[in-house]
């Protein structure tokens, strides 16, 4: 295909990947207690240790994981499940084509294929904030690697090591991963009149969606797939009027 | 429904992998416009900004405690300390808060 090598663990560069993995820490530290959770919400609910192992290992989605444990013990059929799911993740579908240009394009599809499995919220943030134009497989295999492994160690602790981690260690560790997405955008904001106008239209139409009494009914993926397509488009059309004078 | 629920964790598994995958794979066939590709540029901030909030306020054990580290990490990232530090402040600030208020 084009002459593209085929994947193989000879592609791997070590100092790229061993950066990915680096940057995968952060995540990683707000993993861990959301998959502690996870495990032990299934296993109080008596879902089989099998089937929330394999959850989070097909899956790797925090929110549509505890809503589908959720669905399953309500009792709701399987189609149910699988489009509240599939509508809950749809906004992967905009953060997967943002960084698709962003990937080295000698990168061949089977790579580009392995690589999508790991795109959540965080492994998305954190490449998409990197400085380098053009990303590659070694560094995005070595984030979302280590991500993928810190939320299945976390369902796993959850599910055998009961204990876990002391509760007030736990809650405030809740906010990690916000601690995180803030990390990688204040700055930006800081840089970048567009970039802050952006971020403030996301959060203002956020908050419209969630005060609002007309817009509750809408669920959480949706809202942010909404806000991402207003905020994002506003953005483009500045730019375009910009570049325009 | 429990001899299911392997059928359940694989379709859900599908349904999450497919829009991961698709633009992943295929974007890179389409030409796209300068406007697409500054919108998709954007993308990354207006997701950030739609994941910070509101759902920080609800993610530790109270509201009061989540603004308290949410306020540390605002100001470690605004000074641009390095992202693990402003982690372990934005968690820092949820703990002493707790700390203080629960006595």
């Amino acid at each position: 295909m084009r002459g593209k090598p085929e994947p193989s663990f000879a592609d791997l560069d070590r100092r790229p990947f061993v950066a990915g993995c680096q940057a995968a820490v952060p995540i990683a530290i707000g993993y861990l207690p959301i998959g502690i959770t996870f495990g032990l919400l299934a296993k109080a609910v008596s879902i089989p240790n099998h089937i929330t192992l394999m959850m989070s290992m097909l899956v790797l989605a925090g929110a549509s994981q505890f809503v589908g444990i959720n669905l399953i013990i309500l009792g709701t059929s399987i189609w149910e499940i699988v489009l509240t799911t599939f509508v809950v993740n749809l906004r992967h579908l905009l953060m997967s084509a943002s960084l698709a240009p962003r990937v080295d394009t000698r990168l061949r599809k089977t790579h580009r294929a392995i690589l999508a499995f790991g795109i959540t919220d965080e492994t998305f943030s954190v490449a998409s904030f990197r400085p380098e134009a053009s990303l590659g497989f070694s560094y995005l295999l070595g984030l979302n690697m280590t991500s993928f492994i810190a939320w299945n160690l976390g369902t796993w602790m959850g599910l055998f090591l009961a204990t876990g981690m002391p509760d007030a260690l736990k809650t405030s560790m809740g906010i990690a991963l916000y601690a995180m997405f803030i990390g990688l955008l204040v700055p930006a904001c800081r840089n970048s009149r567009p970039i802050l106008s952006i971020a403030l239209t996301a959060i203002v139409l956020q908050a419209l969606w969630h005060f609002s009494p007309i817009f509750s009914g809408m669920s959480m993926g949706t809202q942010i797939v909404l806000t991402t397509i207003i905020a994002s488009f506003l953005g483009a059309v500045m730019m375009e009027r910009e570049e325009g004078l | 429904m429990t001899g299911q629920l392997w059928l359940v964790v694989l379709l859900m598994g599908l349904v999450t992998y497919i829009p991961r995958m698709l633009p992943q794979v295929f974007l890179e066939d389409i030409q796209l416009s300068p406007f697409i590709r500054n919108f998709l540029g954007f993308v990354p901030y207006a997701v950030l900004g739609a994941l910070i909030f509101p759902g920080v306020l609800t993610s530790t054990g109270s509201t009061g405690s989540a603004i308290a580290g949410g306020l540390v990490a605002i100001l470690l990232a605004y000074l641009r300390l390095n992202i693990v530090v402003v982690v372990f402040g934005g968690i820092l600030g949820v703990y002493l808060w707790q700390l203080i208020c629960l006595g």
